[in-house]
């Protein structure tokens, strides 16, 4: 039975293979910041870093407080209260996750633009004609990106709080009130402090993705850290320096990282309990029509205005007759083959890790660790993590280049270090899916299958990987999508003259010319409601199934 | 004696599918000051749902709560739960997870000044014998312990009534035994006006001072039980 169990040598060697291949990036860029001498530290410390991490530390802050009152907010009204539109909301308010921050910029950079439909409509509604006589503040401040990336991001705390409230077991709730606390009184002080662990969770994620954004701190002129890499590397070709602004932005992440991991160890208070859930109350009236809009306001300002202006503006192209340019084609073709070779390669290694970390008892603790070890690529931004990739891959493509006799650069140039960099980003997802996909299988098919003269990679094909496939085809849809989407890391890391749509809209809306990048910005949100669709439906899905089993 | 708890031709009904679902019909009882009665009857009865509506989480259909000289609940008025002065013993106990035993015993004593409220978490504790735990959080508690916290925790804001819901049947037969003396016990050294709900007619006899048997959503008897305290607190 014990020889059942074990990992078999070559999936722990691969897993711990691809662990280490996830740490390389991190390990280069460290070795590199801190190996260049002081005095280069000395000069970003006095020049480069105080603006930018002061920049990076008041958009942290916006953001979380941001994300915090609207996702919290919202995810207590949709699951304590009963008003029109909730059973839509519910949903819908996870719908800005298909837009990625930098579209959400883009097509509010237009949007409010002062000679912009919005502003204009204001101004005709007051009978103003000169945009001197009424001008909304400045998008393209810090006020306008905390703005933008709040509206985008709350999404992960909305996602967490709810599942905290929505298991929450109602009676805590009646003993607060019965214990003479008012409804608002019962919610600070028992379900507030309760959901404490969730929102961290949601919180650590949101800032994540702050980390990581380019593109909307870039077009709205805020000069963060993430920006701060790109523009060392791309316009001062100053590899050590961008290396020690990502080393620097790394220790903001392990923090990021920690609070994250804290959090989930505390998770578990209470949850052993089956109780019954908070019963929405109806409200009436005023106070009904205000929680619609106050819910409805997030949707409408973090997907739908910026949905209906993408659309628009595709409409409004396609009509005129320009058609598609043979330019955004190839960028559309190249977006998908390089989100299609990311999803192979991801997954597959996804499969490995997740395989290899099954196991039981004592060796499966092992084993998880080195899962987790090769989780930690999503937390780490695209640029930096793009730094950390260049330095081995510019000294391995020198050595292959002499080795082959080959000209330029063998791997970058056929974008095999873009590929890899977006794998080690995403692979938490397949790592993570696939991993829960397993535990919820009895070890006792697996021994069955064994006794019955199967192999292990025989058991793994005839019986996981069927069993799996749910999980393996949702994961393949969040890596495939995400993929799509980023940014960062592409733009660092992409071969010469090679465009995806992200790069295309980014060239757009840094060039200021508008031209195509709606068209571009349409299709990556189209793909991006796909893993929206998946998520709306998986956390419902569950409270169904348990709501069906009382 | 006089009355604490009236209710008078109470109506309960949930908002189901097809319209309004009748719980409760025309269900009418007495309870006088100190005394401890209960409420009989299998799971489904309705018995739990006049405990809630006493507490102020279901509405009032027809007939009226009073408790004391205030009326609680009627078709037009309801009080909201944290201005009824009526305390709560969940099934579940319900302890707050994020807070230290004394912490969840000092609870609902916002309103007292902290000497105060210290002083009277200490004298709850020690009613119910759990003064050494007092920093320990729920979790780190028996089941026994968490009962009895629970307890000191609905006792501590001095409630005029105090309802039990099924509180012994997450304890094993002997605790439960054990307790069920003991919590009656507190009871009647505080005076408490009580009411419990349960489905265990031996738990019942040896509880309370009046049993009310519900079947149907209708309250069938209302009887004094034969247990010599029937006569009043001694």
């Amino acid at each position: 039975m014990k020889r059942l169990r074990s990992v078999g040598p070559v999936w722990r060697g691969g897993s711990i293979a691809i662990a280490l291949g996830v740490l390389v990036p991190l390990l280069a860029l460290l070795w590199l910041g801190l190996g260049s001498g002081l005095g280069h530290w000395a000069h970003l410390a006095g020049h480069v870093l105080p603006n930018a991490a002061l920049n990076t530390v008041l958009l942290l802050l916006g953001v979380g407080l941001l994300t915090l009152l609207i996702g919290t907010g919202c995810a207590w009204l949709v699951t304590a209260h009963d008003f029109p539109g909730r059973s839509v909301l519910h949903w819908a308010l996870l719908l800005p996750l298909a837009m990625p921050t930098y579209i959400v910029a883009f097509a509010y950079l237009d949007l409010l633009h002062p000679i912009g439909p919005l502003q204009g409509a204001l101004r005709w509604a007051l009978g103003l004609d000169s945009p001197r006589d009424l001008r909304l503040p400045e998008l393209r401040s810090m006020g306008g990106a905390i703005f933008v990336l709040g509206f985008a991001l709350y999404p992960y705390v909305y996602m967490s709080a709810r599942a905290m409230f929505m298991t929450q077991p109602a009676h805590l709730m009646e003993a607060a009130r019965a214990l003479g606390e008012t409804r608002l009184g019962a919610f600070w002080r028992v379900a507030l402090p309760l959901a404490r662990p969730a929102l961290a969770v949601g919180l650590s994620l949101a800032l994540l993705e702050t980390l990581n954004d380019i593109g909307a701190s870039e077009f709205l002129g805020i000069n963060t850290l993430t920006v701060t890499i790109y523009t060392t590397w791309i316009t001062r070709s100053d590899l050590a320096g961008a290396a020690q602004i990502a080393s620097a932005l790394l220790f903001v992440v392990i923090a990021l990282v920690m609070l994250e991991r804290l959090a989930r160890q505390h998770q578990r208070y209470g949850s052993a309990q089956r109780m019954r859930a908070i019963q929405p109350r109806r409200l009436q009236g005023a106070s009904a029509w205000g929680a619609s809009i106050a819910a409805g306001l997030p949707v409408l300002i973090g997907f739908i205005a910026p949905a209906l202006y993408l659309a628009w503006e595709t409409a409004k192209r396609l009509s005129q007759g320009g058609g598609i340019s043979s330019g955004l084609l190839t960028s559309l073709v190249n977006t998908l083959l390089l989100a299609a070779g990311v999803t192979v390669i991801t997954v597959g290694a996804g499969l490995v890790v997740a395989w290899a970390a099954r196991g039981q008892g004592s060796i499966r603790n092992r084993d998880a660790w080195v899962a987790r070890l090769a989780s930690l690529g999503y937390a780490v931004p695209g640029t930096v993590l793009a730094i950390g990739l260049l330095t081995p891959a510019l000294a391995l493509d020198a050595s292959l280049a002499g080795l082959l006799g080959l000209p330029g650069l063998p791997l970058m140039g056929a974008g095999v270090v873009l590929v890899l960099a977006c794998a080690i980003r995403f692979l938490a997802m397949p790592v993570g899916g696939i991993e829960a996909g397993l535990a919820r299988l009895p070890a006792a098919l697996e021994q069955a299958s064994r006794l019955l003269g199967e192999t292990a990679l025989g058991t793994l094909k005839r019986v996981h990987l069927p069993l799996l496939r749910p999980a393996i085809v949702a994961s393949s849809l969040l890596v495939f999508v995400d993929a799509m989407k980023e940014l960062p890391a592409t733009l660092l890391l992409r071969p010469a003259n090679f465009d995806t749509l992200a790069t295309w809209l980014y060239a757009e809306a840094a060039r200021g010319t508008y031209e195509e990048g709606a068209i571009a910005a349409l299709a990556i949100v189209i793909a991006g409601l796909l893993p929206v669709v998946l998520l709306a439906r998986k956390p419902l899905s569950i409270g169904m199934v348990e709501e069906v089993k009382k | 004696m006089s009355v604490a708890l009236k209710m008078v031709g109470v109506g309960l009904a949930y908002d189901g599918a097809q319209g309004q679902h009748r719980v409760v019909a025309d269900f009418s009882l007495a309870l006088e000051a100190g005394h401890i009665g209960c409420l009989l009857g299998p799971s489904g009865s309705g018995k739990s749902t006049v405990l809630r509506a006493i507490a102020g989480f279901e509405p009032v259909r027809a007939g009226s709560i009073v408790l004391g000289e205030r009326l609680l609940s009627s078709p037009t008025v309801h009080l909201p739960p944290e201005q009824r002065h009526v305390g709560l013993m969940f099934q579940e106990y319900a302890l707050f997870p994020h807070l230290t035993a004394a912490h969840n015993v000092g609870f609902g004593l916002r309103r007292l000044a902290r000497a105060e409220r210290r002083e009277r978490v200490a004298a709850m504790l020690d009613l119910v014998g759990l003064g050494h735990t007092a920093q320990r959080y729920p979790h780190e508690l028996s089941g026994g312990q968490q009962q009895r916290i629970a307890l000191a925790r609905a006792l501590a804001p001095q409630p005029a009534l105090l309802l039990l819901d099924e509180p012994f049947s997450n304890l094993d037969a002997s605790t439960r035994e054990r307790l069920t003396d003991e919590v009656r016990d507190i009871l009647k050294m505080a005076g408490q006006t009580a009411l419990l709900v349960t489905h265990n007619e031996a738990e019942a006899q040896v509880f309370a001072d009046h049993i009310g048997v519900v079947s149907g959503g209708r309250l069938a008897s209302w009887n004094p039980t034969l247990s010599p305290s029937t006569q009043g607190p001694q």
